[in-house]
């Protein structure tokens, strides 16, 4: 509580790497997965659709991606504002 | 070697296993039994919450669900995945920031009041004790089948080795435990995936052979596109076919995403890690190595599918199913290779009835009117079963006006894509009557023709997945019940060792208890499991957001927030599902038209939660803002720095 600024700021930065992680989370489950499969049904991968390889397959690889470039980012805004541990 | 004794080795040296790390293990100090020191690396946190997350449910009843549910199922592989982004983005990090044992402690902090942990407590303790039923009866059925003993003394056996990791080892020992249960896993559900796939599809990463093209047929037809073909052609729903309710599907998804973020067991695995910026990562690692499971899953399911079809009708291998005759009664009682549906058939969870007598087993879909039909049948065969003399006479006339109505039925209900009537086919209806989804996984082996080791591999690895979860719910109820309701609230000034010995005699008892429930089920166990993920979703999750992202929620705002979302979910739940699954005591018949919305009560989890928030912030608008104490504990968790540091062990 040292720096009030600084710590409001990264919060701020904080929130804003939260919120885009949120949107692909959303996008590639929810979106891809089911909102916009029937639109998609054209768009094939392999033997499956867009829509139903996204659903089975495709958005747990990207959550696992989201994660850890959610934690690398996170890593290098803690040193930036000097929160790290 | 026969089977039996193979099973028994096989399960036997992974319990030995099991045993030798928790004596290696011991916890000495409290920290060590509820947090193991908060010296767990990240890759091995992540594989203990592996095995920790990924129970019976997951192990023998995912594949199954989806074999049978097609697309519509994808909502378990997204939601039982996604929630880990939520756990990593939204509470992971602030949690293990805050630097305590448990749920309820943080809640009760950040919302300075007794009231409001006794509150999570109660939510933590229903949600946990629903969720080690599941895991107890999986324990059961599994010791059943494959040590040919009984349901009971199944159960009894698999309590007695979690009482003794989990009560001797603590978390210390429970998390390495879980991490040889997670590879025990992990083999076992892969292995028979990997020949499967290369069998059906000529890939042998499953992953790919859900996408590539049908071996038998040359690889020119999909895999996907010709399990479509055999389902349709049989009168089911097409594999792919979107889902029927897109609305309830969201819903579904969503509930079991934050109901993932919100169960107690799962959230405390993030306590132990060193630091804050491991927690973040752990996350990571625990969902890569539940992807390992989740992304094959789908492709156990649909290819367990086909197979069990394809074992019905053999030429549907090459061509139509209708080219050749179904598979015979007599090829099923001779065969060696079939002698899997025989040891199914006795434990009642495959099932068939050859009705027109033509010595075949016939495996169609009927169309509603003949699917009523058949059921109205079987109701009445139940009751003549169980009726005193005097009645027997009026339940045969209703039988005989029924078997009249059904032959109406059959000369006009059609099979599948054929355009003939069952009356033209010569069938009488289906013959493969049950097939529960549970013994897809486990019979996968069986029906693939693998070695007998591969066989004794997979009972071993449902025991490891039922066990690791059953021993973290059983260490996140005891650590309530000792930490939250005896130090925090009954005997504050209670000893380190008072406090460790009230944890192990809370876990002991809740053993017990969950042994009990395990052998007299309030319900089936997946119906058990759902309000779980229901109220967790509709409690624990939104007070943890709103306790770290708003400084301005108070306890008033809290405690009527986590009330609404229980009690509305559950309420919800129970109208359908019976009063306290009691069967018989719902107040609406559990079928979709009765729904509110078309919402099912698996998926109301997400709207308790909407409630929970809306109530919360509207509640804390009209009472006092919280203290400044608790402003500044909600800023100091908001930043990394400072965070304990880590127990070497």
């Amino acid at each position: 509580m040292a720096d009030k600024t600084s710590s409001n700021a990264y919060w701020a930065a904080n929130i804003r790497i939260i919120l885009i992680s949120l949107a692909i989370w959303f996008a590639c489950s929810f979106g891809l997965g089911i909102i916009l499969r029937p639109a998609l049904s054209g768009i094939h991968i392999g033997g499956a659709d867009l829509g139903f390889w996204f659903a089975q397959n495709g958005s747990i690889y990207v959550f696992i991606v989201l994660i850890f470039a959610y934690a690398a980012k996170m890593n290098k805004l803690d040193k930036e504002h000097g929160v790290q541990e | 070697m026969d089977q039996f004794t193979l099973n028994l080795i096989v399960v036997g040296l992974s319990f030995a296993l099991y045993f030798g790390i928790a004596i290696w293990a011991r916890a000495g100090s409290t920290s060590e039994f509820y947090a193991a020191g908060q010296g767990v690396p990240p890759v091995m946190n992540g594989m203990a919450t592996g095995a920790d997350w990924m129970s019976a449910a997951s192990f023998i009843s995912m594949a199954g669900i989806i074999a049978f549910g097609g697309y519509e199922s994808s909502a378990y592989l997204m939601g039982w995945t996604g929630g880990y982004v939520l756990l990593a983005l939204l509470l992971a990090p602030y949690l293990r920031k805050f630097g305590k044992f448990t749920v309820p402690e943080f809640v009760g902090d950040r919302f300075y009041s007794g009231g409001a942990r006794l509150m999570a407590v109660v939510c933590l303790i229903i949600i946990s004790v629903t969720y080690v039923i599941g895991q107890m009866t999986g324990v059961g059925v599994t010791f059943a089948r494959f040590l040919e003993v009984s349901t009971s003394t199944g159960l009894y056996i698999g309590a007695a080795v979690v009482f003794a990791y989990a009560v001797l080892g603590g978390m210390k020992g429970i998390t390495y435990t879980q991490v040889a249960q997670y590879v025990v896993l992990i083999i076992a559900y892969t292995i028979p995936a990997l020949f499967i796939s290369l069998s059906l599809t000529g890939n042998f990463l499953p992953q790919l052979g859900l996408i590539g093209g049908y071996a038998p047929s040359g690889g020119d037809v999909a895999f996907l596109e010709k399990l479509d073909a055999v389902v349709t052609e049989l009168g089911f729903k097409a594999y792919t076919a979107d889902s029927s309710n897109y609305f309830n599907m969201f819903l579904f998804t969503m509930s079991l995403m934050i109901g993932t973020a919100g169960l107690p067991h799962v959230i405390i695995r993030f306590f132990t890690v060193p630091k804050v910026a491991d927690a973040r990562s752990s996350a990571g690692w625990a969902l890569v190595f539940i992807a390992l499971l989740y992304t094959v899953a789908p492709a156990v399911g649909s290819m367990a599918r086909l197979n069990l079809t394809t074992t019905m009708w053999p030429a549907a291998v090459t061509g139509s199913a209708f080219d050749g005759p179904a598979i015979t009664r007599a090829d099923i009682d001779a065969k060696p290779e079939l002698s899997w549906i025989r040891t199914w058939e006795k434990t009642g969870l495959l099932k068939m009835v050859d009705k027109n007598g033509d010595g075949q087993i016939q495996y169609v879909n009927e169309p509603a009117d003949l699917a009523a039909n058949t059921k109205a049948l079987d109701a009445a065969a139940a009751e003549l079963a169980k009726a005193a003399d005097a009645d027997k006479a009026a339940i045969e006339a209703k039988i005989a006006e029924l078997t009249t109505a059904r032959e109406g039925v059959i000369a006009t209900a059609t099979v599948g894509s054929t355009g003939k009537t069952f009356a033209e086919m010569g069938l009488n209806g289906n013959e493969l009557v049950t097939v529960n989804n549970d013994i897809m996984v486990l019979a996968n082996p069986e029906i693939a023709a693998l070695p007998g080791w591969v066989v004794a591999l997979v009972a071993a690895g449902a025991l490891a997945a039922a066990l690791s979860t059953a021993a973290g719910l059983l260490l996140a109820i005891s650590s309530a019940i000792s930490h939250d309701l005896i130090k925090g609230t009954i005997n504050p000034n209670i000893s380190e060792k008072g406090e460790l010995l009230a944890a192990r005699i809370s876990m002991a008892f809740a053993i017990v208890l969950a042994t009990y429930l395990g052998l007299n089920p309030p319900g089936f166990a997946a119906q058990t499991v759902a309000l779980a993920f229901g109220l967790a979703a509709a409690t624990i999750f939104p007070v943890l957001m709103m306790g770290i992202f708003s400084s301005r929620i108070n306890k008033e705002g809290a405690i009527m927030g986590m009330i609404v979302g229980l009690l509305f979910t559950s309420i919800y739940i129970f109208i359908f599902k019976g009063w306290f699954f009691i069967p018989g005591t719902n107040n609406l018949p559990d079928t979709p038209d009765q729904y509110f919305f078309g919402i099912s009560p698996l998926s109301i989890g997400t709207i308790g939660a909407v409630l929970n928030f809306v109530t919360a912030f509207v509640v804390s608008s009209i009472t006092k803002a919280p203290p400044k104490e608790v402003v500044e504990l909600v800023e100091s968790i908001r930043v990394p720095k400072g965070a304990g540091a880590a127990q070497a062990h």
